[in-house]
């Protein structure tokens, strides 16, 4: 359609000709994959050159291999004698540890900061949009660092700062509370996670049922029941232990207790903190995306303002919400590889050392790539599921 | 009287009635209308007023009341003596050569000076809406090899100095620019790309987009340093910063490629077709029509996409490049002033939220000035 010339004067001409719109596509497909391929092709070749010189053979077997390097701050069970294989699958969980309970924390944090930034009270939103303003313009690693040499900077152990008793801030990270999670407490734990999934079904049937006759049905006996009292007759019954161990300091550490290392204290401060103030912004955008109108209306229902904004505004600013959210907590997983400069091992910091050890940097690196692409795909996923979820229903 | 014109930045009415806030002439009436509206609104300033009175008081009694300013030579006894108590501003004056120019000769130093001057009057220039012509992209090519040759010398009498003698503020600056300024025009050619009904070329630039994206930028450092030499041939050997460099162009390609995209889809497909009527090759028709229109509708989410690429600048300090970051890193190694990292973050803080902060008020700026025209 757009090459417009007559038809007969082409015919005349040779069939092969750049200004044919179809032909000169294909010839440029060609000439870019061709070009692409070459490169990659010239590239592999020297590397497999230079490996060889270097007596670094390719593969994945050197996952197999004793690991020898020390992991400070591992949740599964782990020696430096395990296999490679083993310090990587250390190190994903570590990654994921930040960023879970990251994404989690920062969620709460942003929210509770998008919020106030809208509030009326003139002090609490200047102050918002103080911290949000500081917070994003300065570099996240510089944040990271400056957390840690604060953390460093603490008492030690003998002398912890101790704001609520059992909790113990100190230069060996912050030490709490813990109960010991046996056989008998999973159980539990599983049974009200099953009753919470039963009670949010129930939850829905009980909406839909709201929406036929408009008597609003109470949720709460049922999940005081299904989230509260069937697991504590799981428990009882069982006769499961829920015991709190109090750290205590034996000499320059403590023992007992959950302890949160300085690194990864530092990592998930500077992460929340950092992701927070982005999704402030999120949210308070989110949020007056929402025309007056639906304020306006609802107000003059005679609603409260808290009742309004949970179940009036939010659930349409999430629409605009959720989207841009996605980005943030991609953002954050990524950014949770800047662990490797504060020492705290997670997956980059792990596949560096092994890269250093082994010269596999090819693997390594793809090992990386691997793994959080798998992330990122998962969250990806998950969100455009919750997405269309919440998505416009027009009827 | 309407709420539109009282807080245009803060139109929820939580827990406000209006009317009470747009009439507010003297000081108590806006006390009262913004602080004590109500009693969670009292009670919330009340205790936000307590709180921020005692950081207040206790930062300045930390950094100006119980500091200390000048020690004589090195001698940081008494500064230590008050750790914890105030601050050791005296760090500052003794590093700050070696913190914004790193190891690059002390009697040289006034040319990575000039060379930051030089920078941000090419910011300063590329933010005036008077200036967006042709004419600037010359601009930006003189201002770069200006900069090229204060740094490298070895001509018109400048003695030559080698990139690992670089460091601090200028390595920080010729790192985002730089990226930028090559990083630009792949991302235009990638967006291009990736709109394109050509399946072999779309398929590609997804590709490079979405594995660019979906790794952690020091995975791509890492990459750089580590990878990038095995990949080349034998006694082909490209300088680290250089390498760094190469990284960042393709992150920021990568990035920015995704925005400009936003831009295209936003153009309504009558201007591809006027351009095609005109007899337009695709070249052409983009350069001219497209593409002026494209930017143009995303240039506050690119004036953000610098700022923050400006800020992963600062991810080098892991491969081990002495950007401003890492040199203030390396200032507090020394043991005489080791324990007063605190105050030299500090420092670096100042410095790296001027150029955000002045980078996030434009774009804002122009988001406003995007939404009343």
């Amino acid at each position: 359609m757009t090459t417009s010339t007559p038809e007969p004067a082409r015919r005349k001409r040779l069939p092969i000709s750049l200004s044919n719109e179809r032909l000169a596509g294909l010839f440029w497909q060609i000439a870019v994959v061709g070009i692409a391929i070459a490169v990659v092709t010239w590239l592999w070749s020297n590397a497999v050159h230079n490996l060889s010189v270097r007596r670094i053979s390719t593969g994945f077997a050197f996952l197999g291999r004793e690991a020898g390097m020390p992991i400070a701050d591992a949740w599964l069970s782990y020696s430096p004698k395990n296999t490679y294989l083993r310090a990587f699958i250390v190190g994903i969980v570590n990654t994921l540890r930040v960023a879970v309970i990251g994404i989690v924390l920062a969620t709460v944090l942003g929210t509770m900061i998008g919020i106030a930034r809208l509030s009326s009270n003139w002090l609490l939103s200047r102050l918002a949009a103080v911290y949000v303003e500081v917070l994003r313009d300065l570099p996240l690693l510089l944040q990271l660092l400056f957390w840690y040499v604060l953390m460093q900077g603490l008492p030690a152990a003998r002398t912890a700062w101790i704001p609520i008793d059992g909790v113990y801030l100190s230069n060996r990270g912050l030490v709490l509370p813990s109960i010991p999670i046996e056989e008998g407490n999973l159980w539990v734990i599983g049974m009200a996670a099953v009753g919470l999934m039963a009670l949010y079904a129930l939850r829905r049937r009980l909406i839909a049922r709201q929406l036929l006759d408009g008597q609003p049905r109470p949720v709460w006996p049922y999940a005081l029941v299904l989230v509260v009292g069937l697991p504590t007759l799981v428990s009882w019954g069982l006769g499961v232990s829920w015991t709190i161990v109090m750290p205590e300091l034996r000499g320059f550490n403590f023992v007992g207790g959950l302890t949160l290392t300085p690194e990864y204290f530092a990592l998930l401060v500077a992460l929340v903190t950092y992701t927070s103030a982005f999704i402030a912004e999120i949210v308070r955008s989110g949020i007056q995306a929402v025309p007056m109108g639906q304020w306006d209306a609802a107000m003059a229902l005679g609603l409260r303002r808290s009742f309004i904004l949970q179940h009036i505004v939010m659930p349409q600013a999430l629409r605009v919400i959720i989207p841009p959210m996605t980005s943030q907590y991609l953002n954050l997983t990524k950014n949770s590889s800047l662990a490797v400069a504060v020492g705290y091992q997670d997956i980059v910091s792990i596949a560096n050392t092994t890269l250093n050890q082994t010269g596999q940097a090819i693997e390594a690196i793809a090992l990386i790539m691997l793994v959080f692409l798998t992330i990122s795909l998962g969250i990806s996923l998950f969100m455009n599921w919750y997405n269309a979820r919440i998505a416009l229903v027009e009827r | 009287m309407t709420s539109v014109t009282d807080a245009p930045e803060n139109p929820l009415p939580f827990g406000r009635s209006r009317s009470r806030r747009a009439g507010s002439g003297s000081l108590i009436g806006w006390l009262r209308a913004n602080l004590f509206s109500s009693i969670p609104s009292t009670i919330i300033s009340l205790a936000l007023i307590f709180l921020l009175a005692k950081a207040c008081v206790s930062f300045v009694q930390w950094g100006f009341w119980n500091a200390i300013w000048t020690v004589p030579d090195n001698q940081t006894g008494g500064c230590r003596a008050i750790r914890g108590l105030g601050a050791c501003w005296a760090v500052i004056p003794e590093k700050y050569r070696f913190i914004l120019f790193g190891t690059y000769p002390f009697d040289q130093q006034w040319r990575p000076a000039l060379s930051v001057l030089t920078f941000i009057a090419l910011f300063l220039v590329s933010s005036r809406r008077s200036c967006w012509r042709k004419e600037l992209m010359l601009a930006w090519v003189a201002a770069l090899v200006v900069i090229g040759l204060l740094m490298w010398g070895g001509i018109l009498g400048l003695s030559f100095v080698p990139q690992d003698r670089w460091g601090g503020l200028p390595v920080t600056l010729i790192l985002a620019t730089f990226g930028l300024a090559f990083g630009f025009p792949l991302g235009i050619v990638v967006a291009l790309g990736r709109r394109s009904r050509l399946p072999a070329i779309r398929s590609l630039c997804v590709l490079y987009v979405e594995l660019i994206r979906g790794v952690p930028l020091v995975s791509l450092l890492f990459m750089s340093s580590v990878m990038f030499p095995l990949f080349l041939p034998d006694g082909f050997n490209i300088d680290k910063l250089l390498r760094a460099q190469v990284a960042f162009v393709l992150y920021a390609g990568a990035y920015l490629a995704e925005v400009i995209r936003g831009g295209l889809q936003a153009i309504p497909s009558g201007q591809h077709d006027a351009a095609d009527a005109l007899g337009l090759s695709y070249w052409r028709k983009n350069a001219l029509v497209i593409l002026p229109q494209a930017i143009r509708h995303v240039i506050p989410p690119l004036v953000n996409t610098f700022l923050a690429f400006f800020k992963d600048t600062s991810l080098v300090l892991i491969i081990g490049i002495f950007d401003l970051l890492t040199t203030a890193k390396t200032a507090i190694v020394d043991p005489a002033w080791q324990s007063f990292s605190v105050e030299v973050y500090l420092f670096v803080a100042l410095i790296y939220f001027v150029f955000s902060f002045a980078m996030s008020r434009y774009s804002r700026r122009l988001e406003t000035e995007a939404k009343s025209t």
